[in-house]
């Protein structure tokens, strides 16, 4: 079978299995995790976009998820402003504009610098919800919006967010899928790989990562307009420190580059988080320690681990069938050496 | 190839490609380059030589701004770009190649040849379109390969080709921008003697529209392919002459001390 | 708001800049000579707090429970250093995101450890009492705290400009590759600034805890106060870092009185203005 029509069907196979789990009678529990996945997985392919392929490690990520949870709960409980797709676009628009103010300072620094300033660019934004309490509840957050029906989805049901979250992620996931494909995509590797070269070549790089902050600030606010109408909850802690390196932790742990990666990532540490938290208190530790030892065996994430593995495996499986040829070739003997 | 003709052509346009006027750098109390100044006309092959710390590769840089003089100015085509970032020189036709091969060793050689051939088109921003879409940079790329007799390795990652067809390779990714003016840094470093033959004919061998600067320690290739050389010594520019006339400069035999020429 | 108000405030900033000096140092030091963002730093300040915390219940002496504080932290963080960043001496990246699985362990075990209810620290006896000054009301210990800081700043200094093993750090920041050639044994420089950094944040955490206190998560709200101080200071600057640990301290104290919603907001937006203008820092040499 060739490689494409295996990889259709996997993703068909896949497709299948996500949209019939509200339908298998399954607790609601795990449908409303499967939720969340989809949720955080649209946030750290986001982030993705950035480490993965542009090469910038952004630590304001979560701030761009914020901005669109908080546009939701601001705009519905002080502006009245309730119909999902208006609130979807501004949300979109806003996290934008932040970016684009926010990734004009920060790209004025690279690597550590860009690091640093990235960090102290979210705090600004956490410190806006975490004090300007008139504005956004402070610490308690804000409470008091529901969800809404969106076309074809009844959102207010469990099976229906459910829905509206996977389509979400299904156009999140074919739109970056796309991207990456594009020119545009290969120019961004280019300026991760060889800033100098690209520039040689007419590329601006600045402008380059500078839009790709944007996009991806956009996408994490998408993920953050569906985060708080699923909670019916806005809090600081959407964007704080905890949310930005747990949605890297996420990207390292699937594996960066890799889009489905960090979609595995969110999923792990999703289940990870509820099924440890049963067992044992200590599933931060945990978590702590598998993250290490990940960054330390297994840079390349969960994804690449398996890649490679693979490649391994087809690697000796074409060496013995080449040896058996040659072997065969020689002696007319089907049987190549052990 | 160069033949007399050619030459005269190049002079009988007349027009100049690159100009520099008063150049210096310092780095702190380092004078890095002092007061250079340096004319190539349209179409013109020129090398620059020196020992090690002349400030060949400062001059470089300089001219492909990644650098900024401390004084001086520089003109492409009468047109001052002292001040431009290397990408906005990129557009108005100045390539360059690096002393170490600087292609993407991920991807693919084609894919590698698209980039530069994308890199002054609006295609560049297309984010929704698979690239496979834009068979006609494929072609181009493939049709520049073939002029060096690569296109079998077209669909190899870089990393797979050798040492001198990455060179080549990365060559052609500068003509494929069609420049004026082409800068080549080093262009046969770290070369075996075959292969840096092939990248040898391979610059002789191209159009004569466009002028080519570049920086060589291994003389010999810049006696095949430049006819005129600039030496440059402790960043000041201390002899320019002719290909024919550059063994009898008393100043160059002396730097050199006669024996590589 | 008389002088009385500004006083006060202006002594409560400079205690709370002391503590934020005392994890600043170690950042920028770590940052300066081996380009790792310790993004544990404060999770040392929280592990020192907790050890001295323990200690002081069983009557140990305040000076001597910070000591062991910053000696406890000061083994996790050669441990941490020695076994695992210390390999990838070539790859600052990969060394940042160790310390960030690092510092949700020292977190995560702190709380089954001490558990997850805010603890206070109480002052030395020596310094328990408040000074009335008129209107003014402050805490002995402010000053106390404020004066070691300062001390501690200027050994460091004088450590660094005056001494051979000063010479060495500052030789491996600005040139590292060169030091190496003239036989400086600069992994030997890397431990000791690491344990050093270690050192002043765990015993910053037992000395700071009386301001503090201690709580699972404190570690998450002191580290964008440290990146702060870096930006501002200059990345690698001991001199910037406590400046820039004075200021952050006073603004931070003088935004809480004054706008009590947006005082974060007050820190981080000079910060945001600073990266704009000068992205090396106020006191810092710009980054390559």
């Amino acid at each position: 079978m060739s490689r494409p029509w295996r990889n259709a069907i996997v993703i068909g196979i896949l497709l299948v299995l996500a949209i019939a789990v509200p339908r298998l009678g399954l607790p609601a529990f795990y449908v409303s995790l499967l939720t969340q996945t989809w949720i955080y997985g649209i946030l750290a392919m986001s982030l993705d976009l950035l480490v993965g392929f542009t090469g910038l490690v952004s630590f304001m990520q979560a701030a761009f998820f914020g901005i669109g949870a908080y546009v939701v709960a601001i705009g519905a409980t002080r502006y009245h402003f309730v119909d999902f797709w208006p609130t979807l676009l501004a949300a979109i628009l806003i996290a934008g504009l932040v970016a684009a103010a926010f990734g004009a300072l920060a790209l004025r620094s690279e690597d550590e610098g860009f690091i640093i300033i990235t960090l102290a660019l979210n705090e600004i934004i956490w410190g806006l919800a975490y004090q300007w309490v008139s504005m956004s509840g402070g610490d308690n957050g804000i409470t008091g919006f529901l969800r809404v029906n969106v076309g074809p989805f009844h959102t207010t049901d469990n099976s229906g967010f459910y829905y509206l979250s996977l389509a979400a992620l299904i156009v999140c996931l074919t739109l970056l899928v796309l991207m990456v494909r594009s020119p545009f995509g290969l120019v961004l590797v280019g300026a991760r790989e060889r800033p100098r070269r690209m520039a040689a070549l007419g590329y601006n790089v600045w402008l380059f990562r500078y839009l790709a902050l944007i996009i991806a600030g956009m996408f994490a606010a998408v993920a953050g307009v569906l985060f708080a109408y699923y909670n019916e909850f806005v809090g600081p802690g959407s964007l704080s420190l905890d949310t930005t390196v747990q949605v890297l932790i996420m990207v390292i742990l699937g594996g960066t580059g890799t889009l489905i990666g960090p979609l595995l990532g969110a999923g792990i540490l999703v289940f990870l988080s509820n099924a440890l938290s049963d067992i044992t208190q200590r599933w931060v530790l945990i978590l702590g320690a598998v993250y290490v030892v990940t960054v330390m065996y297994a840079p390349d994430g969960i994804v690449g681990l398996v890649n490679r593995l693979m490649a391994k495996a087809r690697s000796r499986r074409e060496l013995s069938l080449a040896a058996g040829a040659a072997v065969g070739g020689a002696f007319h003997s089907g049987e190549g050496p052990k | 190839m160069t033949t007399v003709a050619a030459l005269h052509d190049a002079d009988a346009l007349g027009e100049t490609c690159l100009q520099l006027s008063g150049i210096s750098k310092r780095f702190g109390n380092l004078h890095v380059l002092d007061d250079v100044a340096l004319s190539v006309r349209h179409g013109e092959r020129r090398g620059i030589i020196g020992p090690n710390g002349a400030g060949k590769t400062t001059l470089f840089n300089v001219i492909a701004g990644e650098l900024a003089p401390t004084s001086g100015k520089v003109y492409l085509y009468g047109r001052d770009i002292t001040r431009l970032p290397p990408h906005s020189r990129a557009k108005l036709g100045l390539a360059r190649t690096f002393q170490t091969t600087t292609l993407l060793p991920g991807l693919t050689v084609v894919e590698n040849l698209v980039l530069s051939l994308q890199a002054l088109t609006p295609t560049r921003f297309q984010c929704f379109v698979p690239r496979t879409r834009y068979r006609g940079f494929r072609e181009e790329a493939l049709r520049l390969l073939g002029q060096v007799q690569l296109e079998h390795c077209a669909d190899w990652l870089v990393r797979a080709l050798g040492h001198g067809e990455q060179r080549q390779v990365e060559i052609l990714m500068a003509l494929a921008q069609r420049p004026k003016l082409l800068l080549l840094d080093e262009p046969t470093a770290g070369l075996s003697a075959a292969d840096a033959v092939l990248v040898t004919d391979m610059l002789r061998a191209y159009r004569r529209d466009v002028a080519m600067v570049l920086i060589e320690h291994d003389l010999s290739v810049v006696f095949n392919v430049v006819e005129r050389i600039t030496v440059l010594h402790y960043g000041r520019v201390v002899a320019e002459e002719t290909v024919e006339s550059i063994h009898d400069n008393p100043v160059v035999q002396e730097i050199y001390l006669g024996g590589t020429l | 708001m008389g002088n009385a108000f500004y006083l006060q405030n202006v002594l409560g900033g400079l205690a709370h800049g002391s503590l934020l000096f005392l994890i600043a140092a170690g950042f920028t030091l770590i940052f300066g000579l081996m380009r790792i963002i310790n993004l544990a730093q404060t999770a040392f300040y929280l592990l020192g707090a907790y050890v001295g915390l323990s200690l002081g219940l069983h009557g140990v002496n305040f000076w001597v429970a910070g000591m062991a504080g910053g000696v406890v932290a000061t083994v996790v963080g050669l441990a941490i250093y020695g076994i695992f960043l210390h390999r990838y001496h070539a790859s600052p990246l990969t060394a940042l995101l160790l310390s960030l699985g690092f510092a949700l362990i020292i977190d995560d075990g702190s709380l089954a450890i001490w558990g997850g209810d805010p603890q206070s620290i109480a002052p030395p006896h020596m310094f328990a009492e408040s000074i009335h000054l008129g209107s003014l009301v402050f805490p002995e210990y402010w000053l106390a705290l404020i004066v070691v800081s300062t001390v501690i700043a200027a050994g460091l200094l004088v450590f660094q400009q005056r001494t051979k093993f000063g010479a060495i750090i500052r030789a491996a920041v600005d040139d590292e590759e060169m030091a190496r050639g003239l036989g400086i044994d600069v992994n030997r420089a890397f431990y000791f600034v690491f344990a050093l950094g270690a050192f002043l944040a765990g015993l910053g955490g037992y000395l700071g805890g009386p301001i503090t206190s201690a709580y699972p998560g404190l570690d998450g709200e002191l580290l964008p106060l440290a990146f702060a101080i870096v930006i501002i200071g200059g990345m690698g600057s001991l001199e910037g870092a406590f400046i820039a640990s004075m200021l952050i301290g006073l603004v931070n104290t003088f935004g809480r009185a004054l706008f009590p919603e947006l005082s974060y907001f007050t820190i981080f937006l000079p910060v945001a203005l600073i990266m704009a203008i000068r992205p090396q820092g106020l006191f810092g040499r710009k980054l390559q």
